[in-house]
């Protein structure tokens, strides 16, 4: 994933008016880095090693808290964000086999975006509305009964066309 | 410095006050299975969960590597409750362990194999799943290989990277995702590591490793 030159000049820009709030204690990590999320929507590597320039500490270790912590996100959300339910009951339902599908047809894995940046996918836990399970929740509006073929469907919704007959495993979804 | 008396496995040894009795034991010649243990440090991490002993008086066994050695104590290094909960933990490490003792660089110098050996431990693993998880290996720099499938996780090349060399190694990700990782994850070649190669000497087994060697 690949920042443009503009988004990392925001992005450092937007941490250091950040850190300027913030004393040069380790124990303020966390609360800088939802800070960085909650302006950016996303914690890039640069505002990280900014992050650990101002506190004193290992760059690594920010990393290594960024990526501890699910509430952190690294890379810059997609333009539609595709939540998978991973709850006990869509578990049940077949969930991973959902998540499998939506993998598959944005030729992305779980916490990437696709190189257009339209889609980003993440696994979540229960959404609460288990008698639909499985459940997928595009932007916020919730999917239920999920199957593979409402997969493409749904796709189908956003504009996205997936080819007859050129759909193989793996295969990154075809953008018109 | 005062000194201190106490027994291990019925062997009478001195320590200096304060010492973790995992050192006390160890400067004795009487070996306890142990990976993260790093002298000196204050906090030990104990994560390794292979120290464990029974002290006479204490309701359970207790990790070594955080017991401050005291006067009288009296301390046996084996007892069925010991040899259990140090088996499961080294099955647990070993369930995800990229297993290649033939052509791992580490064959017969290994933590791990030292174990097995100390303990009569068998090298694989029978009651758990084996976690295949395919890593590659980084052969970026010009000094260092590293292979995180045979990663224990004991942090000593955190330790030491911070203590002799740039400092660039670190944890990242939580659970099954945990490993050694440099800042991005990018390669070691690229990382600003300078090749000192203190990380390959401290690694217990086969995942740091020195490509001279």
């Amino acid at each position: 994933m690949h920042l443009t030159e503009e988004e990392k000049r925001v992005a450092l820009e937007q941490t250091g008016n950040i850190l300027e709030n913030y004393s040069r204690e380790r124990g303020n990590l966390i609360p800088i880095l939802q800070q960085v999320q909650e302006k950016l929507g996303y914690v890039p590597l640069v505002a990280m090693e900014e992050v650990a320039r101002h506190l004193g500490i290992p760059a690594v270790d920010v990393y290594s808290v960024a990526t501890f912590y699910n509430q952190f996100r690294l890379i810059p959300p997609g333009k539609h964000q595709i939540k998978v339910c991973m709850g006990t009951a869509c578990h049940m339902k077949g969930g991973n086999i959902i998540l499998d599908c939506w993998k598959r047809r944005l030729g992305i894995d779980v916490n990437q975006v696709t190189p257009d940046r339209e889609f980003s996918l993440e696994r979540v836990a229960c959404v609460g509305c288990c008698t639909m399970a499985p459940v997928t929740v595009i932007d916020e509006e919730v999917h239920g009964k999920v199957t593979p073929t409402r997969v493409d469907g749904l796709l189908f919704s956003f504009g996205v066309k997936i080819l007859k007959g050129q759909q193989k495993e793996g295969e990154a979804v075809e953008e018109q | 410095m005062k000194t201190v008396t106490l027994t291990i496995d019925g062997r009478t040894v001195q320590a200096r006050e304060g010492e973790k009795l995992l050192w006390a034991a160890l400067e004795n010649g009487i070996y306890i299975p142990n990976l993260c243990a790093i002298p000196g440090v204050k906090h030990p991490a104990a994560a390794c969960r292979l120290c464990f002993v029974e002290i006479r008086g204490y309701p359970r066994p207790v990790t070594a590597c955080t017991e401050p050695v005291v006067e009288g104590m009296v301390v046996s290094t084996r007892s069925p409750r010991v040899d259990r909960l140090v088996h499961t933990a080294f099955e647990l490490l070993l369930s995800n362990h990229h297993l290649d003792c033939a052509s791992c660089p580490r064959n017969r110098s290994c933590e791990l194999q030292r174990i097995a050996r100390e303990r009569r431990f068998p090298l694989r693993v029978k009651r758990l799943r084996k976690l295949e998880r395919n890593l590659q290996v980084d052969d970026s720099s010009p000094v260092v290989r590293y292979d995180p499938g045979k990663c224990v996780l004991c942090g000593r090349c955190v330790w030491v990277c911070r203590e002799k060399g740039t400092g660039v190694l670190g944890f990242a990700g939580r659970g099954f995702e945990r490993r050694i990782a440099t800042f991005g994850d990018v390669p070691l070649g690229q990382s600003g590591c300078n090749g000192c190669g203190e990380c390959t000497r401290v690694c217990p087994v086969g995942a740091l490793t020195g490509k001279e060697a």
